[in-house]
């Protein structure tokens, strides 16, 4: 199963649309969230919203995820060790307030199990892949100093 | 000698609005298992996803909604004054901002933690908490200034 989401805040629906035209000859069934949208899928399960709970275990039973370029859904894929393809929203068409998105995607892009995708050419192609998820171990000695900085910084008078 | 040094654990109030805020807060859970930690979310659901069954639940704010601000801030007022933390940590967004103005003004130690996802510049929220905080960190180096946002790494 492949789970897309587009997170809780705002719609996507340049996403879903994408998503829903390649569902129509996809193989693999996809179930999607797609949040405060108005495009309404044909071809696959969606949902307006999934609770937490139940969208951890969709995440846990999922073989790919594809996503807006959201933190949540980086450090949720990175959990649970499965590939995530990842569509940043643009500004230029109301997808968000800016473009920090692309940022995101550029910072995290080329990370094992991270893949970028920025059209529906792009996407559809991924999706066609058997794509490798990330590596189980995750090693990040920045984000250990991170926090012991912050232990640090309690532990102060 | 002897001394109780578990009376002097230090509280810590650790608020995050749901989606990539909380996500990113327990990436950094186990660098404050330490201390008697007090979560506070904005959707109850995502603490007993990761096991908190007693978390404090803040209502929604941003910035379009004024009433909701207020909503937002008196909640916070409220919650830190129950919890009375030494230092409250917050990773984004509104809501934290709230406890983090609430806390600075009992004088409070508060950090600051700008999420990943602003890699250009500071979040909104984050330009004026750094006003208010005693402790503001970006997860982005080339942002980190010589006016007071520090950068110790990041967790993604």
């Amino acid at each position: 199963m492949i789970l897309l989401t587009v997170g809780t805040q705002l719609p996507f629906d340049r996403l879903i649309r994408m998503v829903d035209e390649i569902a129509a000859t996809s193989p693999i069934p996809i179930v999607a969230q797609i949040g405060a949208g108005t495009y309404r899928p044909a071809n696959m399960e969606w949902h307006a919203m999934i609770g937490p709970v139940e969208f951890d275990a969709l995440l846990a039973h999922c073989t790919l995820i594809v996503s807006h370029a959201g933190v949540g859904t980086i450090v949720m894929a990175q959990k649970h060790g499965k590939p995530a393809i990842l569509v940043p929203r643009r500004a230029a068409m109301g997808e968000h307030r800016n473009d920090h998105q692309l940022a995101t995607a550029k910072a995290v892009e080329g990370r094992s199990g991270v893949y970028i995708a920025t059209d529906k050419h792009e996407l559809a192609s991924l999706m066609g892949q058997d794509l490798s998820p990330p590596a189980a171990a995750f090693v990040n000695p920045s984000r250990d100093r991170l926090k012991a900085a912050i232990t640090d910084y309690i532990l102060q008078l | 000698m002897g001394a109780d040094h578990s009376s002097e654990k230090k509280i810590v109030l650790a608020v995050a609005s749901q989606g990539g805020h909380w996500d990113q807060m327990m990436i950094l859970r186990p660098a404050l298992a330490g201390f008697d930690v007090h979560f506070a979310t904005t959707n109850k659901e995502l603490a007993a996803r990761d096991g908190i069954a007693d978390v404090a639940v803040l209502p929604e704010a941003n910035g379009d909604q004024p009433l909701d601000a207020v909503r937002c801030l008196y909640a916070a007022w409220r919650l830190v004054r129950k919890v009375r933390p030494d230092t409250i940590i917050t990773t984004g967004a509104m809501p934290g901002l709230m406890c983090l103005i609430v806390g600075r003004l009992f004088g409070m130690k508060t950090i600051w933690l700008d999420s990943f996802a602003n890699s250009q510049k500071l979040s909104t929220s984050g330009a004026l908490a750094r006003h208010f905080a005693s402790l503001t960190l970006t997860q982005w180096e080339h942002i980190a200034d010589k006016d007071g946002i520090a950068f110790k790494g990041c967790l993604l």
